[in-house]
């Protein structure tokens, strides 16, 4: 399967099954769309009355190349093997998200986790339950070495004690075990002070900085509970962590909704902010909330999306890079086709832990309790729902199938196909139509960045 | 003159020989840790 598209004046076409990315010109753009169905002297019919004879035949004989060679038209090897691929992956466990807190000292009005409670009382992990994850899962992580554990919530901070206790613990099973421990957390900001920094910038891989951009957008959303915003007590800390951090190894996650769609100027305010490795995600929510994105925002999304990849292209040239989330393709050093095929893992080797103990496939269905897994006390007691996930890869979905961006997506997020259709195995294409958007930018910019002279 | 300039990409049918070694991060942006 192919796709070609243009963008800012770029020709690209993307092989799926062997990931290849070729930049073309005019007229291989032309040749490559007619080459499956047309005879070399039938393309040269068609397109002879842009091109010259000569030049046609020879790009054709440039395609023939790439096609034998298996960069072009190839066939894909991996459906009939999915199942074995993502088996391979499977029966360990090898990130934890600790629900650290369900409770939140922000109330923001989109939140998908109900205020931190996932529909559950307010409540605070203990230093036991914790450690008593961090032993679960060592006892399942076979032989991977390394582990992942994200601090989450609710608000994290609010239980910054027991996040301390916790890597104190894993840094002991560290040494006994050999294991090694990568934490991140993801933090709404009002609770950092020196102390927080600190442990963040000595112990954590990573830190997620919930801010939606501009003033009156965060300032809408994200209020504490006397509905003030909270915009101009967080952004300073927000500055004083990531300066203290060598501006590395973080990343700033906005939030848009029907209110923004115009995202762009909510990143330009995040850069004059001083950030630099940026995020802003389309908001999660049922159709009928007045949040959500409509037919219309995803039309100027995509727009958007576009107008993003132009901007870090033109302050790359100047010297001023920054980072955006889902542009940060490596198409040398990217994940394997076992990755690719089976995605994130959730409810397989990717678990939420809640702060009684519960285990859930992932943070998005803390709470649904169909999809609870069991406990830290009583084990994993749902092969049947973890098969489900276990099952769930491209190629159980008629759509991905079809679909150019399956092995840059490996089939999408399950929580989002459950909240769209009640099916972990079902599309959300909202989602699927924005990823597309999103790859073809990110490739756009790899394209651009391989292919141009340095910038001078 | 060539038409066609083939970017440097992982090959996706040799991962499949020698990858999932499963140590990466928990999709299109990550990085191998044993490539």
């Amino acid at each position: 399967m192919l796709h070609q598209y243009r963008l800012h004046g770029r020709n690209i076409v993307l092989d799926t099954a062997s990931g290849s990315v070729h930049a073309v010109d005019d007229l291989a753009y032309d040749v490559i769309a007619q080459f499956a169905a047309h005879s070399r002297e039938e393309i040269v019919s068609l397109l002879s009355d842009r091109y010259p004879p000569e030049e046609i035949r020879e790009c054709c004989a440039e395609v023939a190349q790439l096609r034998d060679a298996g960069k072009l038209f190839a066939e894909d090897p991996f459906a009939p093997i999915a199942g074995e691929l993502k088996a391979r992956t499977a029966g360990v466990v090898k990130a934890l998200c600790l629900h650290v807190a369900h409770t939140c000292n922000l109330n923001c009005s989109y939140c998908f986790a109900s205020q931190g409670r996932y529909h559950g009382e307010r409540a605070l992990m203990s230093l036991d339950t914790g450690k008593r994850a961090l032993d679960f899962l060592v006892a399942h992580s076979g032989t991977r070495r390394h582990l992942e554990v994200d601090f989450f919530g609710g608000e994290p901070l609010m239980n910054f004690d027991v996040v301390k206790g916790l890597v104190a613990y894993a840094r002991g099973l560290e040494q006994s075990t050999g294991k090694q421990f990568r934490f991140t957390l993801t933090t709404n900001g009002m609770n950092i002070d020196d102390d927080v920094i600190d442990f963040c910038n000595r112990e954590c891989y990573n830190v997620v900085l919930s801010l939606d951009g501009r003033k009156e957008i965060h300032d809408f959303a994200r209020v504490d509970y006397q509905g003030r915003g909270s915009f101009d007590r967080v952004v300073p800390r927000f500055q004083r962590l990531v300066e203290k951090r060598g501006g590395r190894n973080y990343y700033m996650r906005g939030t848009f909704t029907h209110r923004n769609p115009d995202f762009l100027k909510d990143i330009q305010t995040m850069l004059d902010l001083g950030f630099t490795e940026l995020s802003m995600e389309p908001v999660v929510c049922a159709p009928d909330d007045p949040s959500a994105l409509t037919a219309g925002d995803l039309e100027i999304v995509k727009q958007q999306y576009e107008d993003l990849a132009l901007l870090m292209d033109e302050r790359r040239r100047e010297g001023r890079p920054f980072t955006f989330y889902h542009y940060m393709i490596d198409l040398s050093g990217g994940p394997c086709i076992y990755k690719r095929v089976s995605g994130c893992g959730s409810g397989t080797e990717y678990l939420a832990v809640t702060p009684t103990g519960d285990l859930y496939p992932c943070h998005q269905f803390v709470g649904e309790k169909a999809f609870r897994l069991g406990s830290l006390d009583e084990g994993l007691t749902r092969p049947d729902i973890q098969e489900k996930f276990a099952c769930t890869n491209v190629y159980t979905r008629d759509e991905c199938r079809e679909c150019w961006a399956r092995l840059y997506c490996a089939g999408g997020c399950a929580a989002n196909a459950w909240h769209a259709t009640g099916d972990i195995n079902g599309v959300y294409q909202a989602g699927c139509e924005l990823f597309r958007k999103r790859m073809e930018c990110a490739i756009w910019l790899e394209a651009v960045r391989l292919t141009d002279a340095p910038a001078q | 003159m060539a038409h066609i300039q083939t970017l440097p990409t992982r090959d996706l049918c040799e991962s499949a020989k020698n990858g999932g070694c499963g140590e990466c991060q928990t999709i299109a942006n990550q990085k191998c840790e044993n490539q």
